[in-house]
């Protein structure tokens, strides 16, 4: 029984949370891996980008509400989600045309496309803080929870109870189609393979007849879907705030380099590794022990590892191992 | 070096629009403006090392900025007696026990074969070495902060000159500089950066929550000024300077506070003008060419026998070092560190504005930038509401779009430097002072 609690307690804590920041990384690196592969750069402005998306959302989520349309037990923002990503694509467009294509076009070294970039951020980052200001916003609505933890405790007679959020389940839910939708274009489609076969050389590419432009054009839209879905689902789980949006980056960038940039598949084990070392390095441990372990040998202190406030440096630790023992990533990416 | 009549000129238009704002607003505000500007300068010469020389692309600015202001406060602030004797012997054993564990986890890992067993000599060896530091660390801290929390709570520093600090704050960021660039130079460019921005979090993270260190959030105020810079309070009784203050015809009071800045601003211009020197000096020397030839062509470079990652490994140290002494200059003029105002957007990326803007590869361009978009970033922060105001003036009073504006218009700077940035790298990519 004390192991079965324990395991409850270990689910309620770590596992489910992490599976659901995991999706939400994952989001996030596909975005930042899609773009690395095709534009061949890294987009810093990627955390600012699922920011603008995720604002949109909530603005027209507001709306909704004023409205009185409701989504019933699922959160409003999903019928919202449709107009942000649009939105975010128009965005990701506007500055393709005005910023990187003309870098493109001259065929900039990959570390001006990421200084422009950090402009962009900037910019997004105004913009995002102008509209709707720098602090929290919540805009979760609908059934909290799937299974709440008294629930739990008392279907199953433990003395732990484990509960899931309804956006946690979500988050996972909709990673799962939109990675399966996202892979079964790229490797499905024509329009997916012609990106594919761009993104491993961009000379035979062009040869065999691939318009470069609309593949760009292509990439942008999907990473922009990504970025704004991985943001949405960020901020229905914990909160929109701008400043935090920006610090995700680090944990992208990782999950991403992990995987080994501009490998899909990569980015999505990238996104777990990180958000389970991330939660599993920082949960106190010392309940857990106590249900394991004989009264005698109880645990004295909190038994973490690492305060939260650290939560950075793991995902910072993550890559610099990466780093050293096997720089392309842990599934042979593109870079070195 | 060019001084040519243009740069001579975007020189004295800087220095210009700062006495303007001197006349229009007020001397403190035109003196405050020009101290961080030096600084600023300073930084942004540091960023140019990296950049200009070597290309290498830095965005952990703020890391090694915060770094130079914990050295301020680990040089000048006087020891507490009692936090020592708390539990500062056993904090630094943790310390010790926690390097001691790397190095052997690292000698570990290069003297013995590859295998199973040097997998599981590796593992033993950071656990181990893990659970003895968490046993000597966890105490310490505790009795550490436990000791007056409200005003001390924290080990204190050396007591000594606070100028002594600046150095030692290039040090530290020299060191975190190493170890970062130890593990991400040679791999691509990218990677740099993305290394940079995460060292630069998490150096700011141990600031915050470190409070034996450094207090944490809970600030450190009152750090000793240099012993050149005496205290308002003290001049204001000096007779000679009552005198002056007569002679010119203002009161004493507001003349003392000028006096102060137009010290610091003394002090930093001697700092700035001597690391410009060394690095006019070093650019044009024999190295400064290897190092210009290593960017422009690394293969061309390592075929002549150039070292490229050792090369970029010092040029990268040294430019971390000069944005140390910047932020211990940064540091000293506050008179108190406070670690949650490092943010990325201020100390990192306002540096690369500054950079960019004023011409990469060009010390006197890095510096000009550094003015100039300074004195943008505290001037646009008040141009912004007042435009607000000029553009809303038709809506009435407490109409809801017109306050939402008004309260908004402070973030316009991130979006003007951001089009700044970008229309620069576009139209006018070498700066306002090219390099030759």
């Amino acid at each position: 029984m004390d192991i079965l609690n324990a395991f409850v307690l270990l689910a309620n804590f770590v596992i489910v949370p992490a599976l659901a920041y995991g999706s939400q990384l994952a989001l996030g690196a596909l975005g930042v891996t899609l773009i690395y592969g095709i534009l061949r750069f890294s987009n810093f402005a990627h955390g600012d980008t699922m920011a603008f998306g995720t604002m949109v959302t909530i603005l027209v989520t507001w709306w909704f509400w004023s409205m009185g349309i409701s989504a019933g037990p699922l959160p409003t923002a999903l019928l919202a989600l449709p107009f942000g990503i649009a939105a975010t694509a128009l965005l990701v467009l506007a500055t393709d045309r005005a910023v990187y294509r003309f870098y493109r076009r001259v065929k900039a070294k990959p570390v001006i496309f990421v200084i422009a970039s950090l402009g962009v951020m900037f910019i997004l980052n105004g913009i995002v803080r102008f509209i709707i200001g720098p602090d929290d916003r919540n805009f979760t609505d609908g059934e909290r929870f799937l299974v709440t933890a008294r629930e739990f405790r008392h279907m199953t007679g433990l003395r732990e109870g484990l509960a899931i959020k309804t956006t946690q389940a979500l988050t996972v839910v909709i990673a799962i189609l939109v990675v399966i939708a996202l892979f079964w274009f790229l490797n499905r489609t024509r329009t997916g393979k012609s990106m594919r076969a761009y993104s491993d050389n961009e000379d035979l590419a062009l040869l065999s007849g691939i318009d470069p432009e609309r593949v760009v054009v292509i990439t942008w839209v999907i990473a922009a879907g990504l970025a704004t879905i991985a943001g949405v689902l960020y901020g229905l789980d914990k909160s929109f705030k701008p400043f935090t949006y920006f610090q995700l980056l680090l944990p992208i960038f990782a999950a991403a380099i992990v995987g080994g940039l501009g490998n899909p598949l990569g980015a999505i084990a990238g996104g777990y590794l990180v958000a389970f070392s991330e939660v599993a390095v920082t949960y106190a441990y010392r309940k857990f022990f106590k249900y394991l372990l004989p009264d005698w040998l109880e645990p004295q202190g909190l038994m973490q590892l690492l305060s939260t406030d650290y939560k950075f440096a793991v995902s910072f630790a993550i890559l610099i191992l990466v780093l050293l023992f096997r720089p392309t990533g842990l599934f042979r990416g593109k870079a070195v | 070096m060019s001084i040519n009549v243009k740069n001579i000129f975007l020189f004295a238009a800087i220095f210009g629009l700062i006495a303007a704002v001197g006349i229009i607003q007020s001397w403190s505000v035109a003196f405050a403006i020009l101290n961080l500007g030096l600084i600023s300068a300073l930084m942004s010469l540091g960023v140019n090392m990296q950049w200009g020389y070597a290309g290498l692309f830095n965005v952990g600015t703020m890391g090694f900025v915060a770094l130079g202001g914990l050295a301020t406060v680990l040089v000048a602030m006087p020891p507490v007696k009692e936090a020592w004797a708390a539990g500062g012997l056993r904090m630094m054993g943790a310390l010790v026990v926690g390097a001691l564990t790397i190095l052997a986890g690292r000698l570990v890992w290069q003297r013995m074969a590859p295998g199973r067993k040097r997998g599981l000599a590796l593992g033993a060896v950071l656990i181990v070495g893990f659970v003895v530091y968490r046993w000597l660390y966890v105490p310490a801290a505790n009795a550490i902060e436990s000791i007056n929390p409200a005003s001390t709570g924290y080990l204190g520093g050396l007591d000594l000159e606070v100028l002594i600090a600046w150095p030692v704050g290039g040090l530290l960021a020299a060191g975190a500089a190493w170890i970062v660039a130890k593990t991400a130079l040679g791999l691509r460019s990218d990677y740099l950066a993305i290394a940079t921005l995460g060292i630069a979090e998490i150096i700011v993270a141990v600031m915050k929550n470190e409070e034996w260190l450094d207090r944490g959030v809970k600030n450190v105020i009152g750090i000793p000024r240099p012993f050149v810079v005496p205290y308002e309070v003290e001049i204001q009784q000096q007779p000679w300077f009552l005198d002056m203050a007569s002679g010119l015809g203002t009161d004493p009071v507001s003349l003392s506070s000028i006096w102060v800045k137009l010290l610091y601003a003394a002090l930093f211009t001697v700092v700035l003008l001597v690391i410009l020197w060394m690095a006019e000096m070093a650019l044009k020397s024999p190295w400064g060419r290897m190092m210009r030839a290593i960017r422009d062509n690394e293969v061309a470079a390592e075929a002549m026998g150039k070292d490229v990652t050792a090369r970029h490994l010092q040029i990268f140290v040294l430019g971390s070092a000069v944005i140390g002494i910047a932020g211990a200059m940064l540091t000293t003029l506050d008179g108190q560190l406070t670690p949650g105002t490092y943010n990325p957007l201020r100390f990192t990326f306002l540096i690369w504005v500054m950079v960019i803007v004023g011409g990469s590869g060009n010390n006197w361009g890095a510096i000009l930038g550094g003015f100039l978009i300074w004195f943008l970033w505290v001037e646009v922060e008040a141009l912004g509401p007042m435009l607000m105001e000029f553009f809303t003036f038709w809506l009435p009073d407490g109409n809801p779009v017109r306050e939402h504006l008004m309260k908004s218009a402070a973030h316009m700077r991130l979006l003007t430097m951001g089009v700044i940035l970008l229309l620069v790298l576009r139209f006018s990519p070498r700066g306002l002072i090219p390099e030759k």
